[in-house]
């Protein structure tokens, strides 16, 4: 018996449900920005290799590009689209407008959605490449330049805005922290 | 890409019954190389049975006070699990040596062990590959090869396996637990990988339509004292051209017990068990350290773009259990 080779499936994007068949074929980063008209999350190599298209799965970075749709169904996606409270714009966002953290832009969306995930992962105590002892009991080092730098390194931008955008995320995770401390206090 | 049919399995059972269902299936797990293969058109599935929401994701203690990984817990999970940090540093440090935060948060274990080498022959269909398609001949040999084996390599294919995290693993005797539609069964990573030989295409000692179920590591005191150590061509972000998972135990200046994988350099992940010989029993010195090295690198040929892999793995080996020898007597 041959299967099927499409099917119609609900993706959970953005708190929206949007109910579309689809080829098997066809990536997460293709449904987003042919079927669905949600052009933010961006198309730059299509092969895993640049993080343009990065979203959010479950809460976690992930390409969409390397993500079938079809295996997508039942999980929770955030793209840049969704990352904002109504108007006003998500910390990372602003920090990334604020310290200009961009040139041509092809490549913010996917920073920024990466950037919010490596502030949430930094605080859930995750090490990284960049950390020098990554036994627990040793704790995570501060969110400084390196560790950003490690952190986003999956996150390519041709203008070369990386000064800037380390400055940005530095900027946001440390707004995050202090809020942290105010929600502690 | 071909058309292919997409089935998701909730347990062990189905998935690997699903998969029997049909000769040209395969199973998904993060999908990081396989999706990406499949646009390459090198792998041309006529199923997938997706596999990431099987029961398999927790890493727990064994009887034995070692670990049990479960094939679907992602390469985030692994590296960031505190048992895996206290007592094999050098696993969550290979992993995290790998790939991207994106890419971690979707790659399982199970997928890790199993991706295909990046050799650019292998990956371009349009070339020819005795891997991809046996009995076309190698271009490497004679083309671009500056990252490819220098141990054991065979005249068919010399390329190298691609993963960080199977180099520590293999430091650590790692068994691969699997399951068949027949039985469950299991293999060291050491023997998981076969010699090249003249069957490059037959990359793992896996049984047909057998479902990786997980990985376990025997308990190993020595791994608290461990470092893995890749070098590459950027910061981060790409593949090894060298790498190496180093354990060690030093008291009063002698090796007490040792354990070194090498990375890039073999079509599997390279266990340098004649380094570990030359060094048992022996003092913990950058001369013996230099012996063991080329020990184990008496057998590396090289080709005329990767000789400078034999000079790097040396000083690689030597510089590691230097920093463990002052990390152990801390």
């Amino acid at each position: 018996m041959t299967p099927s080779t499409s099917s119609a499936i609900t993706l959970n994007i953005n708190g929206e449900k949007y109910l579309l068949p689809v080829d098997h074929r066809t990536t997460l980063l293709d449904a987003l920005r042919e079927h669905l008209d949600l052009t933010g999350s961006k198309k730059g190599c299509d092969q895993g290799q640049c993080g343009a298209c990065t979203v959010l799965v479950d809460g976690r970075r992930a390409l969409s590009c390397l993500q079938l749709a079809v295996a997508a169904e039942g999980r929770v996606i955030t793209t840049i689209e969704g990352v904002a409270d109504g108007d006003r714009l998500h910390p990372v966002q602003q920090a990334f407008l604020d310290l200009d953290g961009f040139q041509c832009g092809y490549c913010t969306p996917g920073q920024i959605c990466s950037a919010i995930a490596v502030i949430e992962e930094h605080a859930a105590g995750w090490p990284s490449a960049a950390t020098d002892d990554l036994r627990p009991d040793a704790g995570v080092p501060a969110l400084g330049a390196e560790e950003i730098r490690e952190r986003m390194s999956g996150n390519l931008c041709r203008c070369g805005a990386y000064v800037s955008i380390v400055q940005a995320v530095a900027r946001a995770a440390e707004a995050a922290g202090s809020e942290d401390k105010e929600a502690v206090a | 890409m071909r058309e292919f049919g997409y089935e998701r399995a909730v347990d062990v059972a189905e998935a690997v019954a699903l998969l029997g269902s049909d000769p040209e299936a395969r199973f998904l797990g993060g999908g990081t190389n396989l999706v990406d293969l499949m646009k390459a058109g090198v792998e041309r599935p006529a199923l997938l049975v997706d596999v990431r929401e099987l029961p398999l994701d927790q890493v727990d203690f064994t009887p034995g006070d070692g670990l049990r990984i479960g094939a679907t817990v992602t390469n985030s999970d692994l590296a960031a699990h505190p048992d895996v940090r206290r007592h094999y540093p050098a696993l969550a440090q290979a992993v995290l040596a790998g790939a991207s935060g994106q890419l971690r948060n979707m790659a399982t274990v199970g997928g890790n062990l199993l991706q295909r080498t990046r050799c650019g022959y292998f990956t371009d269909i349009t070339k020819a590959c005795n891997k991809r398609s046996p009995g076309s001949g190698c271009p490497a040999i004679d083309g671009e090869h500056h990252n490819h084996a220098i141990l054991d390599a065979s005249e068919h294919c010399i390329a190298v396996h691609a993963s960080d995290m199977a180099v520590a693993l293999a430091a650590f005797d790692a068994v691969i637990s699997y399951r068949t539609a027949d039985e469950p069964g299991e293999s060291p990573i050491t023997g998981f990988y076969p010699p090249v030989g003249d069957t490059p295409h037959i990359e793992t000692t896996l049984p047909p339509g057998a479902l990786i179920t997980g990985v376990t590591l025997p308990p190993a005191p020595v791994a608290v004292h461990s470092r893995f150590r890749k070098v590459r061509e950027r910061a981060s972000y790409a593949f090894a051209i060298g790498s190496i998972a180093a354990a060690l135990d030093v008291r009063d200046g002698v090796v007490r017990d040792v354990r070194l994988a090498l990375g890039a350099v073999a079509s599997k992940p390279w266990r340098a068990r004649a380094a570990e010989r030359a060094l048992i029993g022996g003092p913990a010195s950058a001369e013996a350290f230099a012996t063991a090295a080329e020990a184990e690198l008496a057998a590396a040929e090289a080709l005329p773009e990767n000789g400078y892999k034999v000079t790097l793995m040396r000083n690689l080996i030597v510089a590691v259990l230097t920093e463990l020898t002052e990390e152990v007597s801390r």
